[in-house]
């Protein structure tokens, strides 16, 4: 047994008795879950805060002058002030919320890419980006002249630095959008590194970092970076939710993304003008529970720590690295010195489709495919993999569960 | 055959006849002389597969395919190419028919007896039904061999 000594150390047990689903089983079995990169569970706090709202004092916010109204608004605009906490943000105006982190991504394409930067500058991403991180930028590319390149993915699935600088080097890049941290490889990148760099060549940096919030306090004044987008569902939070940090200056420069009620000042037939940031942003009414869900999310995920969660994680990752490589005929993809709690893997002799019915039968939930990022897999050479990633309530015994169920998979595959 | 291995849990869409044609397709050969062929592709999951025809007329002399992808589309193609070999053309856009019934949902009450002995041998495949994502797998082959019955060069999605 791999236990855990460190004084940050987080109690699994107590932690799984805060998200009800954990108890479920699956085929007769207990539900082993290890696909919380594509959206984690939720805790019960979560749960409660969203029905709550909707059971005491639901109604439309920043309209109302009703008792209802103001409630839900300082319900809803105190996740602002937890995230702003959260991220150590300068101010709670840079807090803008979206949908996830594909809007996000699609706003800095529209506002900044098209309303900031000029024709002929260029976006830089790596090979290790999420669709999404992908193809806002090709639509910014086609639409309004901004050259894409991409920073390469060395054989180990890191970022390959000296290519990175080299393609920063002509000062052409405007803005450098990349993953925090890669969610088929589970690579962290070197994101202070990544940002000196980018500024040393006046190129702004944002941080897709739908994974790394997950698994890394985010403190956007010491890494230093320009904006940093993340989506509350994979952080135990509601689906519909996102949120994009800029710093208030950028974000001041950029155009609104879409139009509608909440993001005016004051509309006439012959012009309309826009709400200061972070409302110029958010038009249309918000995703109000999703943000009062967002907020005890934060609040669930601050009392625990990141110190505990990251040391959890840590423990985790050693533990599977150890207990996957001794799997016959399993390849772990991507062999990162900064990694967090996703792997994926091949196994010889079973396709990854197969690999995950076949762990399904066994109540063991991964993922399979190509995880949104074709590129990636196309410079690894595969088709797919199969997905493990971990969440605060994964424990070392369904790490276990899954490399002895990877062991029958072979077996029965052979 | 032993179903006493250990591996019952894993075995009810995985039959021994699908791991079997899975693992040693006997119709995975490109024809060189063929007078149809099409291909089809789910992006969603990255399996591929292509189809060769021969056709005598109205029946399907020889067949032979080429597939990327999982268990299930592999045993799939090669079971779809050992029940149709020899069959008329409107013969198979029937069993097809049938076949996708039975992958969609366990069973095909409503098939025509003419076709209960090669309906039988790709029932195994039936199991994906409870597998929703997976019933593509499955049916992929056939949208490519139909394809190349209708004289086109790709499979539609569904």
């Amino acid at each position: 047994m791999n236990m855990m000594t460190s004084p940050n150390a987080l109690d699994v047990e107590r932690i799984r008795r805060d998200f009800p689903i954990l108890s479920q089983t699956i085929r007769g079995k207990p539900l082993v879950f290890l696909d919380s990169a594509a959206s984690a569970q939720k805790p019960r706090a979560v749960i409660d805060a969203m029905v709550h709202a909707m059971e005491t004092q639901y109604a439309n916010v920043h309209r109302g002058l009703h008792w209802m109204s103001e409630r839900t608004t300082e319900a809803y605009e105190s996740t602002r002030d937890a995230v702003a906490a959260l991220m150590n943000a300068n101010d709670r105006s840079e807090i803008v919320f979206t949908r996830n982190s594909t809007e996000a991504l699609n706003l800095m394409a529209h506002s900044y890419g098209r309303g900031v930067m000029k024709r002929g500058q260029a976006v830089l991403i790596s090979g290790m980006e999420h669709h999404s991180n992908i193809v806002p930028w090709q639509l910014l590319r086609d639409s309004h002249g901004i050259e894409l390149r991409v920073a390469p993915v060395t054989d180990a699935g890191e970022l390959d630095m000296a290519a990175y600088e080299a393609l920063l080097e002509d000062g052409k890049v405007g803005l450098v959008a990349i993953t925090h941290m890669s969610n088929v490889l589970g690579t962290v990148v070197p994101a202070e590194r990544v940002v000196k760099i980018a500024h040393a060549h006046g190129a702004k940096v944002l941080f897709d970092g739908s994974q790394a919030i997950v698994h890394r306090k985010i403190d956007v004044r010491a890494l230093d970076c320009d904006f940093y987008a993340w989506t509350g569902h994979k952080l135990y939070g509601p689906t519909g939710i996102g949120v994009l940090w800029g710093r208030r200056e950028l974000l001041d420069r950029m155009p609104p993304f879409l139009g509608g009620g909440d993001m005016i000042s004051s509309v006439t037939y012959e012009q309309s003008t826009w709400a200061a940031v972070p409302h110029k942003f958010e038009a249309g009414t918000p995703p109000i529970l999703e943000g009062i869900g967002l907020k005890a999310a934060v609040d669930y995920v601050q009392s625990i720590g990141y110190d505990a969660m990251a040391a959890h994680e840590a423990s985790l990752t050693e533990h599977a690295l150890a207990r996957l490589a001794a799997v016959q005929g399993l390849r772990v993809i991507g062999q990162a010195q900064d990694r967090g709690g996703v792997f994926s893997f091949t196994l010889e002799g079973a396709h990854a489709h197969d690999v995950a019915t076949l762990l399904d039968r066994q109540g063991i939930a991964v993922r399979a495919g190509h995880h949104c990022a074709e590129p990636l897999m196309q410079r690894l050479d595969l088709d797919s993999t199969a997905r493990a990633s971990f969440g605060i309530y994964t424990t070392h015994a369904e790490v276990d569960a899954l490399a002895d169920g990877l062991t029958r998979v072979r077996e029965f595959s052979a | 055959m032993t179903q006493t291995d250990g591996f019952d849990d894993l075995r009810d869409l995985y039959q021994e006849v699908i791991l079997d044609h899975g693992r040693r397709p006997r119709h995975a050969i490109r024809l060189d002389d063929f007078t149809a062929t099409a291909k089809g592709d789910n992006p969603m999951c990255g399996d591929r597969v292509q189809v060769w025809l021969k056709l005598n007329g109205d029946v399907i002399g020889k067949i032979g395919f080429e597939a990327r992808g999982c268990a299930i589309s592999i045993a799939s193609a090669d079971l779809m190419a050992e029940t149709v070999q020899g069959r008329a053309k409107g013969d198979t856009r029937t069993l097809f028919e049938a076949f996708r019934e039975m992958a969609r949902t366990g069973s095909c009450p409503a098939c025509p007896p003419t076709l209960a002995e090669p309906i039988e041998r790709l029932a195994p495949l039936g199991g994906v039904h409870e597998y929703p994502s997976r019933v593509k797998c499955a049916t992929l082959p056939w949208h490519a061999l139909i394809a190349a019955l209708d004289g086109a060069k790709e499979a539609s999605s569904e």
